[in-house]
């Protein structure tokens, strides 16, 4: 369960510059719910994964993930709690680390880390039968530095690095966004299997609406820092892209239609 | 060149590999640029040469100039971390500072160690023929370093310290402690450093304020000409290259100073270091020397 609790965020503060990007959002999500959010750009969908990471402080209010307040630990304090994928493959995968490095470091996620070799026998054997599962045929390049992959390779790895060790909440911040349509389409079928098989709780950020209302069973629309439409249920299965773009516009006018993006 | 001249430089390289290893750590491992091991190799050899004439065991001494030179990489990294300073500038103030230090804790610009007990001469007794001792010492010192250190760098904590030289936000994401593994990483290299100058006052039979200036230099010329030398992509080649291009450096430049035709003399030592990086910069094709890892 995440419970975002009246959290503001703004960046800097007390300058001519000063920009709200929360402002007192508030937000429950319980366990094993898949939620999409959707927005404009600059409307604080990134911040909120931020927020819940903890790789941003908080202005006001509270971050709690299952019954603990979190809001002052940070981002390496809450990683047992929680995993991310990010938009950029680069982003989430160390480049100068091998495959199998990269899959360690995850595996150590939550955990102590010692002195003991990062890489032994039973560990590679884990990865290999992890990353078989992706059909890639990536376990037969473990050693291989993962910045030789290619970025839907790489993305499909850090979706394995998120998953690999047990958490309570999932972050993906457009994690499709960098990729062409088909291999869009199989992480994003990857990631509905891992989120289904594990019972996952998570928070995918999309620039899609047809991605926003496909997956998962909850979807919230942020503008301005602040959240203006939550649906679920059977409000959200007979909600069309169509239906959703028109809500997008009567909530924030003719603004937002010159944003590509949003009918993609 | 006389034999004794080469093995001369051989000593030196492998200490000076000691110091590679530490460069190789901040410039390349955390990508952090890290200028304090100018100062903390005059520290190290400073606080070994002054308990050494207290009477100390030269083993305790050499351990605790290690203890020193990893306090001054703490300050540096907590200058960095905790007051906000840009890392270079982090570095180079801690390194003037240890110049005072310096001075301060030898009470004066210099002490010899002249007839003193060092870790050389405790190992007199094995019976190794003289020009053959110091080098086979310090081959050996070397080697137990870098295997411990090479294990380490493929530790789960030196693993997590590498992901935080390279992408530290993927790395907090994964549970990396980023900060802490700064400041391990600088006090190891710094510690490298300080260990690198205990041992050359002890082989030199004194300690300077003077001989750490240009070690950073030294270090980079180690581990960007090592690299071009052995072209290795795996992490137990690119440590062993720094260690090799320190020996190669200092062949070079014993070469040079020892080529009468080209009448260079000791202080000339400065501008063939600094031909020497570039050539080796030029040859690594990378012109920054502050990244981990190779092009693929």
């Amino acid at each position: 369960m995440i419970k975002v609790d009246r959290v503001s965020v703004v960046f800097n503060a007390g300058t001519a510059l000063e920009n709200r990007v929360l402002s007192d959002l508030s937000i429950e999500i319980p366990s094993g719910q898949f939620v999409t959010v959707i927005g404009s750009n600059g409307a604080g969908k990134s911040t909120l994964l931020n927020v819940i990471a903890g790789e941003l402080p908080v202005a006001s209010g509270r971050v709690v993930i299952s019954e603990q307040d979190v809001t002052p630990l940070p981002a390496s304090e809450r990683s047992a709690l929680v995993a991310r994928v990010f938009q950029d493959p680069r982003a989430g995968t160390c480049e100068v680390l091998t495959v199998e490095e990269n899959l360690a470091l995850a595996a150590s996620r939550g955990g102590p880390r010692g002195l003991r070799l990062a890489l032994n026998a039973g560990r590679r054997q884990r990865f290999r039968t992890a990353l078989q599962r992706l059909g890639l045929g990536l376990e037969h390049r473990l050693g291989d530095q993962i910045g030789l992959l290619s970025g839907g390779q790489r993305q499909a790895t850090s979706l394995l690095m998120a998953s690999l060790e047990p958490m309570q909440i999932l972050l993906l911040d457009e994690h499709v966004a960098a990729l062409d349509p088909r291999t869009a389409g199989f992480v994003l079928d990857l990631t509905r299997r891992i989120i289904e098989e594990q019972k996952l709780t998570a928070l995918m950020v999309t620039h899609s609406m047809r991605h926003a209302l496909a997956l998962g069973e909850r979807t919230l629309m942020l503008h301005e820092g602040r959240i203006v439409l939550d649906i679920t249920g059977e409000e959200r299965r007979r909600m069309t892209v169509a239906d959703l773009i028109a809500r997008f516009r009567t909530q924030h006018g003719a603004e937002l239609d010159s944003d590509s993006l949003l009918l993609s | 060149m006389s034999l004794v001249a080469f093995l001369g430089a051989i000593e030196t390289g492998l200490i000076f590999g000691l110091v590679a290893l530490g460069v190789f750590l901040s410039f390349r491992v955390l990508n952090f640029p890290d200028l304090t091991v100018d100062g903390s190799f005059a520290f190290g050899a400073a606080v070994t040469a002054v308990l050494i004439v207290k009477g100390w065991n030269p083993y305790a001494a050499t351990g605790m100039a290690i203890a020193a030179g990893s306090c001054a990489g703490l300050i540096t990294a907590t200058l960095h971390l905790r007051l906000r300073v840009l890392n270079l500038l982090a570095s180079i103030l801690t390194m003037i500072a240890l110049y005072s230090v310096n001075i301060r804790v030898m009470a004066g610009p210099t002490v010899p160690l002249l007839g003193q007990r060092t870790v050389l001469s405790s190992v007199e007794h094995l019976g190794v023929p003289n020009p053959w001792l110091a080098p086979l010492f310090f081959l050996a010192v070397s080697s137990v370093v870098w295997v411990i250190y090479a294990w380490f760098l493929h530790s789960e904590t030196g693993l997590a310290m590498r992901a935080t030289g390279a992408n530290p936000v993927m790395a907090r994401a994964n549970g990396v402690r980023t900060e802490r593994l700064v400041l391990a990483g600088l006090a190891i290299s710094n510690g490298l450093a300080a260990f690198g100058g205990s041992l050359l006052a002890q082989l030199q039979g004194a300690a300077d304020v003077t001989m750490g200036i240009g070690t950073i230099i030294v270090g980079l010329a180690a581990v960007i000409g090592g690299a071009a030398l052995i072209p290795a992509r795996s992490l137990v080649g690119l440590t062993l290259a720094c260690v090799f291009g320190a020996i190669v450096y200092h062949v070079i430049v014993a070469l040079a100073l020892n080529a009468t035709t080209l009448g260079l003399t000791a202080s000339d030592v400065n501008i063939v270091t600094a031909a020497l990086v570039c050539v080796a910069l030029a040859f690594s094709g990378t012109a920054t020397g502050a990244r981990q890892g190779k092009k693929p």
